[in-house]
């Protein structure tokens, strides 16, 4: 069976609109980027400190009337979330005054005591300082600048440093698009997003290389072609195997995110989107850029 | 064409049954009798999140290690000036690195001065100087001296917490320093996770106090009392409601006795009563000072605190001799049951913080086993479906290819005694879809092979060559990010970070060698006229 048989896309010469849609998506990414810096976006707690707690009701509970219980003992700034399955409530707070390892304790001392008809188990429940957000903010900068910058050397080694850096550029776009998707739609930025992004970037790179791979190829064979032309029948050639791997991918990464269950299903979520984005870039980001910038060596910039 | 496959099925049968015996613990629940000597008999070990349990990083104030260590020799000195018969006026600790003696007139300076480099040389003095008709001589700390504290410090509240959770009881606890002041704790499968914490994280510095019965402890207020007392509460909880009622009482700051006199504490229940109480036993020093102290002071009332707080008040009503004496207050048995573990193990030399708390309860983490697993399954079905369809019996080479990674991945976690975490099986499940890109690689080179009109054989040797190194860049490129996942993750995400990095490296050794050869050893034994690709 075959999806595809002998493509003759015009992939380079699609740059005008594609670069547009990535500018657009990138910079809403970046727009995320400095909303989570200034922690102004959907912080998990594992960045902004805070405690979260899922409980398991033995009936139904709404959330507002979860809601007006924790108002009436004294705890406000509360964010609830029901989970459909099993009669679950989620439970966030960004940071309080109370010391750590009493606010947790404390919710549930109120609902038990606002709702002893309808006994609760703790599912899960996690308290952070306001430290261990602040130092994993840092180490999450520290690992994402170390590993773009472990690929721009080993690109720029096997290939050539215009090749790195537009690997590089691409995989950005790919974090930026992921990062832009949640921002908009206020999904929680938390530890296991940072390791979905990652995960896609190394996904992202993996794409980019085979098709950088193949123009490289194609490079020493036909010398004489325009590179544009070059660069085209490399992407046409290979675009059945990116189909093919990403298709693989996306299904893993679907049954993950429909099957998965509620704690990795914003990070399944992510992974879905990281193959789609990844897929396109690696067609219409990274090899337009390395075509416009070898065309164009040195009178005017890209 | 020879290509030695002996070689290379051994090595792949070899690895085969190697993952095999090392999934065996984790695949049997009771291993057969035979099963001993070298063979492996640990499980694959499961993440927190997914067997339940809590992880707490907490943070030793070692600046109040420090603070204690300063308020010790500040006691040690009144003894030593009085046993000398120098007279000061008193010596206090001032901030958090000095202790400051203020004296009468210069030449006990001279002599304190003496005694104290004698007595403490690792402390500095500085000049002596004089101040509202006193002599004040101030010593400090240095700061290599601190940091040697500070540190003797951590380590002595690793052990103590260890101490205090070998008693408590559980099984395979972790118990770990990070860093400079943190210490992680992770018990998997707890109960009863908030006692727990309240247990691992008591300072529990016990100290017998005497009652100064000559202040209105109703009245007072932390300025009003005398200089060498201190106000304190008694906090009695009513079990029939719940409600806590505090009593203010103002004892003797100096400690008569403390905790680390101790040689044993136990809880017993009071016949009478049926109340819980703590029984402790103290040494030989601690036996003397108890006898001395309530010989003269009977009739007067004895304050037993912990950690600030004043558990009970008894008065003395005879000198007690023998080196018993009981601790009771308002608490249920499993409270008492706990301080009898705390006071046991020691008090913690500092305070500690609980910095994080990840709890996950048991049922959660059976939940997230399954659906992984289930998310798992559905999504190997739909790639060996896809794969069968796509690339028929080549694409079932590339199926059994994955199979053997999923295999081989076990194996080498289990052999490697990594941890499995929830993102850990979301890595595998994604594996799952990526390893059979260097298969779909080689195969499209393939086609495009035969596209030139190539024989199978030689359409097969030149799509291997070809997309090997395009195979070895991607998966290169992919182990950079992997490894850099590696380095900064924790718990969870190193879990991932793991099973990534180590199905990275599988699936370049089946990709490229254990697929290889079934392809090859099939073409050499028959006559193959076209690929079913």
């Amino acid at each position: 069976m075959e999806f595809l048989g002998k493509t003759n896309i015009d992939f380079i010469g699609m740059r005008k609109i594609t670069f547009i849609i990535s500018g657009i998506i990138a910079l809403i990414g970046i727009i995320g980027v400095i909303q989570i810096g200034r922690g102004a976006a959907n912080m998990g707690i594992d960045f902004s400190g805070g405690t979260s707690m899922q409980l398991k009701f033995a009936q139904p509970l709404t959330t507002q009337a979860a809601r007006e219980a924790l108002a009436k003992g004294g705890v406000k700034e509360v964010e609830l979330q029901e989970i459909k399955e099993g009669n679950q409530i989620l439970i966030k707070m960004n940071k309080s005054d109370i010391t750590t390892g009493k606010v947790a304790e404390n919710v549930q001392g109120i609902l038990a005591r606002a709702f002893p008809a309808n006994p609760f188990t703790v599912e899960s429940s996690t308290e952070i300082g306001p430290s261990i957000g602040d130092k994993l903010k840092k180490d999450t900068l520290v690992a994402v600048a170390l590993s773009m910058l472990g690929i721009i050397i080993y690109i720029a080694w096997r290939f050539d440093y215009k090749f790195g850096v537009a690997a590089v550029a691409a995989t950005m776009h790919d974090v930026l698009a992921i990062i832009a998707i949640f921002f908009v739609l206020d999904k929680e930025v938390n530890l296991l997003l940072i390791t979905a992004v990652l995960t896609i970037a190394g996904y992202s790179l993996t794409d980019t290389v085979v098709v950088f791979d193949r123009i490289r190829e194609n490079m020493h064979k036909s010398l004489k072609d325009p590179l544009t032309k070059v660069f085209n029948r490399s992407i046409n050639e290979v675009l059945s195997r990116t189909i093919i791997t990403s298709l693989t991918t996306f299904l893993a990464a679907i049954s993950l995110f429909l099957f998965g269950g509620e704690v990795i299903h914003d990070f399944a979520f992510a992974l879905v989107i990281g193959v789609l984005v990844a897929t396109y870039s690696s067609v219409f980001v990274a090899s337009p850029i390395v075509a416009l910038w070898e065309k164009t060596p040195v009178e005017s910039k890209a | 064409m020879t290509k030695g496959y002996t070689w290379r099925i051994s090595l792949v049968l070899v690895f085969i049954v190697a993952s095999c015996v090392y999934l065996t613990p984790t695949l049997v629940s009771t291993l057969p009798a035979w099963w001993s000597g070298l063979l492996p008999k640990d499980k694959i070990h499961l993440g927190l999140d997914l067997q339940g349990g809590s992880h707490l990083v907490m943070e030793v104030e070692t600046q109040k290690a420090v603070e204690g260590s300063l308020d010790l020799i500040a006691t040690d000195l009144e003894d030593a000036l009085s046993a000398q018969n120098l007279r000061y006026k008193k010596i206090v600790r001032l901030g958090g690195d000095k202790v400051q003696l203020t004296l009468y007139d210069r030449g006990s300076a001279d002599l304190v001065q003496t005694l104290v480099k004698k007595k403490y040389p690792d402390l500095e003095t500085l000049p002596v100087f004089d101040e509202a008709g006193f002599v004040n001589l101030q010593l400090r700390i240095n700061e290599k001296e601190a940091q040697v504290r500070k540190d003797r410090a951590v380590a002595q509240a690793l052990e103590t917490i260890r101490n205090r959770i070998d008693q408590f009881g559980v099984s395979e606890p972790v118990i770990q320093r990070e860093g400079i002041n943190h210490i992680v704790v992770q018990l998997p499968g707890i109960k009863d996770p908030q006692r727990a914490i309240e247990l691992i994280g008591k300072t529990a510095r016990l100290e017998f106090k005497l009652v100064d019965e000559n202040v209105n402890a109703i009245s007072a207020t932390a300025s009003s009392i005398p200089e060498d007392d201190e106000l304190l509460f008694e906090k009695r909880t009513d079990p029939a409601t719940g409600a806590v009622s505090e009593t203010p009482l103002v004892v003797k700051k100096k400690a008569i006795i403390t905790g680390d006199l101790l040689t044993d504490a136990q809880i017993r229940i009071d016949s009478q009563y049926n109340q819980p109480y703590v029984a402790i036993d103290f040494n030989a020093t601690g036996a003397r000072l108890f006898d001395q102290v309530t010989a003269a002071n009977v009739g007067k009332r004895f304050a037993i605190v912990l950690d600030s707080n004043i558990y009970s008040a008894p008065v003395i009503r005879e000198r007690i001799s023998g080196g018993s004496a009981q601790i009771s207050g308002s608490f249920t048995e499993k409270e008492a049951a706990d301080l009898a573990i705390v006071l046991r193990a020691g008090s913690l030399p500092a305070p500690v913080k609980i910095l994080q708390n990840v709890t996950v309860g048991p049922s959660l983490g059976q939940e997230s086993i399954r659906k992984g697993l289930m998310a798992g399954l559905i999504g190997v079905a739909l790639v060996i479906i896809f794969m069968g369809i796509y690339y028929k019996l080549c694409g079932m080479v590339a199926n059994l290819g994955m199979v053997l990674n999923i295999l081989f991945l076990m194996g080498a976690l289990a052999a490697l005694g990594a941890t499995l975490t929830l993102p850990g099986i979301a890595a595998i499940v994604l594996l799952v879809g990526i390893s059979v890109d260097a298969n779909v690689l080689i195969f499209e080179r393939i086609r495009e092979e035969l596209r030139l009109g190539k024989t199978p054989h030689a359409a097969l040797d030149a799509g291997y060559d070809k997309a090997f190194l395009t195979i070895m860049d991607s998966h290169v490129t992919a182990l950079i990010t992997a490894a850099v996942l590696f380095q900064f993750g924790t718990g969870p995400v190193k879990g991932f970070a793991v099973s990534l990095s180590l199905g990275i490296i599988i699936n370049l050794f089946t990709s490229l060698l254990a697929t290889k050869v079934l392809f090859d050893a099939f073409l050499d034994r028959f006559h193959v006229k076209r690929l079913s690709i």
